[in-house]
Order: C-alpha cells, then sequence, then structure tokens
C-alpha cells in the first residue's frame, strides 16, 4: 500500500496538523517508508498465532472505588493556553 | 404502501460508582468547572488508568439482569476522534470483546402482549467532558468534569418498530438499571442518553437505509425525534428521494432536527486495543457470587405490588416499574399505613404535577414522608381529598405559612373537616328550611331524576360550611332528611 499527496493533505487536516508546502513531499516519502515495512509484516504466516493485545502475561489490575485525587485545578490550568472562569478555552468548535 | 419502521437504540448509562472508571477522581454531579478532573482525566502524559472495579461488577450485574453471557475476558481498545471534550484524543471503550454479550428485554406493549427486544451487546467505556458554546471571546469553554465517568453503552438490535415500542424499551432499561442501583436515573443530568437508529421499508423488503440521531437526554424527546425522523424518511421516499446514511442532531426545544454528518465524510475511528490496559479476567465464581446478590428487578416487584398491596396490574407497572417511584410509594406506605391512598396519591396528584413540570419523582419537592402524613390526615377524615389536594399544592410550593409541613398547612388555613354529625345536620336543616322551592321540586319529581337534584343541596351545605363539612357525611344525613320529608 502507498499513499499519495492528497492522503497527506487530508491526514493532516484530520490530525489538525498544518503540513507545510515544503514538507508535504518528505512527509510524503517517510510514510510510505513506513507503510512498506508493514506490507513486509503482512507476508509473514500469523495462521497459528494466536492474537496477541499485549506482550505481558498478566490481567488487568483494579482499583477501589474510593475519591483519591484531590482537587488540582489551580496546579493544571496555568498550563493551558487559556482559561477563565475555571473552564478551558478552545477555538470555537462547531458541528 | 405499508410502510414498517425499525429502531435500534444505543443507550449511554452513567454508572454510580464514587470514582472515575480509570481515575480516583470523583463522579459527584455538579461541582464547580474542572475541579474534579485530574492528571489521568486531562490526558496528563505519563499517566496511567486503572480500572475502576466498582465499574466492572456493576456491567456485570446489569449482563445478569438481562440474561446476557458475561465476557469472561474482555478488553479495552481506543477510538480515535478529535473533540475538545476529550482531551486524550481517543475514547477508552470496548469493542471486539465487550463485557456483556447478548440478554434481551422485554417490554410490554398496549394491547397487553409482551415483546422481546434482544440486546447486541453492552460495553464498558468513559464517558467525554462537556462544551459550553456560550461564547468566551470567540472561544468555546470546556470542562472535564464528566470526562471518565464510567459509562455502559447498551446496544440494542434493530427489533422496536415504532416509537411506543422504542420508549417502553427505554423505560424499561431505565426501570432495571435503576433498581439495580447501578445508574440513579436522573435523565436532567445526562444519566441516561440516547442515539436512534431508525430506517423505514416496505413490509417485506431488505432493511431500509438508517439514520441515527444522537444524545436523546429525555423519554420525550427521544420519542418526539423518532416520530419526526420516521415521517420524513417517508416524505422523502414516497417524493422520489433517497434517505441517506447520515448522524443527525434533534432540538428539543424546537422540536426539530438537522443533519450533523453523512457517512461518506464518517470518522475512522482507528481502534486498536489500548496498550495501556490489560485484559480484564473474571472467573464464573465472580459472576456467582454477583448473580446470588442482585436486588429485586422490576418484574418481580410489579408481581410483588400486586399480591402485597393489591394493586391493579397497571398500577403495580407505573410504581413498580421505576426504582425511584417504587421506593417512594413503598416508604409513604411504610409512614401511612394505607396502600390504596398512597397508590392513588403517588400515580394521581404527585404523578400529574411531576409531569406538568417534567421533572422526575427524585425532584419532588414533596417527599414520601411528608405525602404519607397527608395521607394520614385523610384516612382519619381530618381532611377530605377536595382539601387534601389544596394541603398538596401549598406542601409543593412550599413557601407558605406551614412550608410543607401538612398539619402546620392545615393548621395555618383552618381547614380541618367537620365531622362531627351535630353540625351537619344544623347545616343540612338549615339549608332546607331556606330552600323550600327546591324542596317542593325534589318531591314532586321523579324518583329517578332526584340524585341529579341533590347536587344543589350538597353545594348549598358545602357553602354553608366553608368547604370544610364531610361530604360523605352531608350525603348520607341529606339523603337521610330528604326522605324524611317526602
Amino acid at each position: 500500500m502507498s499513499i499519495d499527496r492528497s492522503d497527506i493533505e487530508k491526514l493532516g487536516e484530520l490530525a489538525r496538523i498544518a503540513i507545510t508546502e515544503e514538507n508535504i513531499e518528505a512527509t510524503t516519502r517517510s510514510i510510505n517508508e513506513v507503510l512498506a515495512l508493514v506490507d513486509q509484516l503482512q507476508t509473514a504466516d500469523t495462521a497459528e498465532v494466536k492474537p496477541l493485545a499485549n506482550p505481558l502475561d498478566a490481567t488487568q489490575r483494579l482499583r477501589h472505588d474510593e475519591v483519591s485525587e484531590t482537587n488540582r485545578r489551580d496546579d493544571y490550568q496555568p498550563l493551558a493556553p487559556a482559561a477563565e472562569n475555571g473552564l478551558y478555552l478552545v477555538p470555537k468548535v462547531i458541528d | 404502501m405499508t410502510w414498517e419502521t425499525v429502531i435500534g437504540l444505543e443507550v449511554h448509562t452513567q454508572l454510580a460508582t464514587k470514582t472515575k472508571i480509570f481515575s480516583g477522581a470523583s463522579t459527584q454531579f455538579g461541582a464547580e468547572p474542572n475541579t474534579q478532573a485530574c492528571a489521568i482525566d486531562l490526558a496528563m502524559p505519563g499517566t496511567l488508568p486503572v480500572l475502576n472495579e466498582e465499574a466492572l461488577r456493576m456491567a456485570v450485574m446489569f449482563g445478569l439482569a438481562i440474561d446476557a453471557d458475561i465476557g469472561k475476558i474482555s478488553a479495552f481498545e481506543r477510538k480515535n476522534y478529535f473533540y475538545p471534550d476529550l482531551p486524550k484524543g481517543y475514547q477508552t471503550t470496548q469493542l471486539e470483546k465487550p463485557i456483556v454479550l447478548g440478554g434481551h428485554v422485554d417490554i410490554e406493549l398496549a394491547d397487553g402482549s409482551t415483546k422481546t427486544i434482544r440486546i447486541h451487546h453492552a460495553h464498558l467505556e468513559e464517558d467525554a467532558g462537556k462544551s459550553l458554546h456560550e461564547d468566551f471571546h470567540g472561544m468555546s469553554g470546556i470542562d472535564l468534569n464528566r470526562a471518565g465517568t464510567p459509562l455502559i453503552e447498551i446496544v440494542s438490535e434493530p427489533d422496536m418498530n415504532n416509537a411506543d415500542e422504542a420508549l417502553a424499551f427505554a423505560k424499561k432499561l431505565h426501570g432495571i438499571v435503576t433498581s439495580l442501583n447501578i445508574c440513579d436515573g436522573i435523565m436532567a443530568q445526562g444519566s441516561m442518553r440516547f442515539d436512534v437508529n431508525v430506517s423505514v421499508r416496505q413490509k417485506g423488503d431488505e432493511l431500509g437505509t438508517r439514520t441515527e440521531t444522537k444524545n436523546l437526554n429525555s423519554f420525550r424527546f427521544m420519542e418526539r425525534a423518532i416520530k419526526k425522523e420516521v415521517e420524513r424518511q417517508i416524505d422523502l421516499i414516497e417524493d422520489g428521494g433517497k434517505v441517506l446514511q447520515e448522524t443527525r442532531l434533534y432540538d428539543g426545544d424546537t422540536d426539530t432536527a438537522r443533519s450533523m454528518r453523512s457517512k461518506e465524510e464518517a470518522n475512522d475511528y482507528r481502534y486498536f486495543p489500548c496498550p495501556d490496559l490489560l485484559p480484564i479476567e473474571i472467573d464464573q465464581a465472580y459472576i456467582d457470587a454477583i448473580k446470588a446478590s442482585l436486588p429485586e428487578l422490576p418484574e418481580a416487584r410489579h408481581q410483588r405490588f400486586m399480591e402485597q398491596y393489591q394493586l391493579s396490574s397497571y398500577d403495580a407497572g407505573v410504581l413498580g416499574d421505576d426504582a425511584a417511584t417504587a421506593n417512594f410509594f413503598e416508604t409513604a406506605v411504610d409512614h401511612c399505613g394505607d396502600a390504596k391512598l398512597a397508590a392513588n396519591w403517588v400515580t394521581g396528584e404527585l404523578a400529574a404535577k411531576l409531569n406538568s413540570q417534567e421533572m422526575q419523582i427524585q425532584q419532588s419537592p414533596v417527599s414520601a414522608e411528608q405525602l404519607a402524613a397527608l395521607i394520614k390526615r385523610i384516612s382519619d377524615n381530618t381532611v377530605s381529598n377536595k382539601m387534601a389536594r389544596e394541603v398538596f399544592e401549598a406542601m409543593w410550593q412550599g413557601d407558605g405559612e406551614g412550608g410543607n409541613d401538612p398539619d402546620a398547612i392545615i393548621k395555618a388555613r383552618g381547614l380541618k373537616q367537620v365531622s362531627d354529625s351535630g353540625a351537619i345536620e344544623t347545616l343540612v336543616d338549615e339549608v332546607i328550611a331556606n330552600s323550600a322551592k327546591q324542596v317542593d321540586n325534589y318531591r314532586s319529581a321523579d324518583e329517578s331524576k332526584r340524585p341529579k337534584m341533590l347536587g344543589y343541596f350538597v353545594g348549598q351545605i358545602m357553602k354553608a360550611s366553608k368547604g370544610q363539612a364531610n361530604p360523605q357525611q352531608v350525603n348520607e344525613i341529606l339523603l337521610t332528611k330528604l326522605k324524611e320529608l317526602l
């Protein structure tokens, strides 16, 4: 599988990443190299291999349902580009 | 042409845990914005989710309550999409191995028959935050308190054929999750939200193209949205058009719907197993222990109400299907001792009041204990039913003299019913003496016409007593006295 310039433009938009005109060729090439690697992996015969979601031979630990987190809004909010009245502010989203 | 409607529901149910599904932040409703959003909920780098055991237990309870299979190994996946109320850029959810598989919910139809609605599966996932779209200098405000609240998304098979069936299904689910005490069921706070998939077809044809209307947060809006969408699709096809597969938004305030996005530009969610969470493994002993401790479910309670309180099947349904209503009713009965009156008041006056204000019984300003105190005053003849309605109205408002306390209101308004037969006899005698003409008419009237003529006398007597005479006694004494004059 390979992708072209228009795919990269679409992906850039979906991922909200600004890919500049001078970068677009190089980005397309790099991603195609990754895809070639994936194609190579795809040729491996996995018919007898059980799907693996995690390499650890373990199961999920569970947590008691007790409040352990305190309000640290004043620590977190200065990290955001914009906040007001306790809310994080983001560019308007229109559905 | 005979159209057939096909409806499937996805129901997002907030679980009533104390903390988030993957973090130890509180899920309490109504806190100041972002005061319950911890580093995990904010998707700070380096944080790791840990599953809340209570969320898992509640999901298993639900599965057992609907006769489903429980996934002994279930797993979380990432559903990737961009929206500012989802700080991680993906929702942690389940796809390939959900915790609840299959099962069914049975609904009662208008003709009294039962229909089985199959459940495809139910999975655990996290809720997103909330976007506040009012203007902040051209920006939107984000409150992430809700982000990470545990949900089960219950996905039905497309087994419903009209809005009434969808409504009955939604209400039944509401009754089940509230009876299990795994969801508070408060719709106004978003505790249960519906996505409806609707398509129409000619009877016997293949399934039509479906649309999905998202995020309906009340039973009424869901019902309206389905009816509107069915109408729209049929009109569209009959006019030679085609239904497009799309996501739609319904606005309850204006009762209108619009297209949100079509499937052609649909998101590719790029699901993959979440590497931060290991598979969840549960054993049969765990499932059996939960099964053994399941609380009473709506159907069993319905039966019990009919037997224990001698209620009609209809009343037992209205009172027993919803856990909060059932608790309210049983608390009232405990305090007043009169199941019949309590049933009448909860399904009558109280239900009408809640309906008119679009409130749920949890929000009733009159508590079960207070209603029971009023019912006691009806049972012991302190007040008539009519007076009781006035007292109830005052209790509901709660701002007059006496507040919510029926005894104080009765006293403040001088509403005591006169049940002293001597006093009533005097009133009846007075009215008869002052109504010579009406008495003559009564005497000369045909026997079959007489009962209708009593209204005048009763009205006069009640007026003379300022509405405080016991109406039943007035009727009895009046009849006896008039008979003596014949």
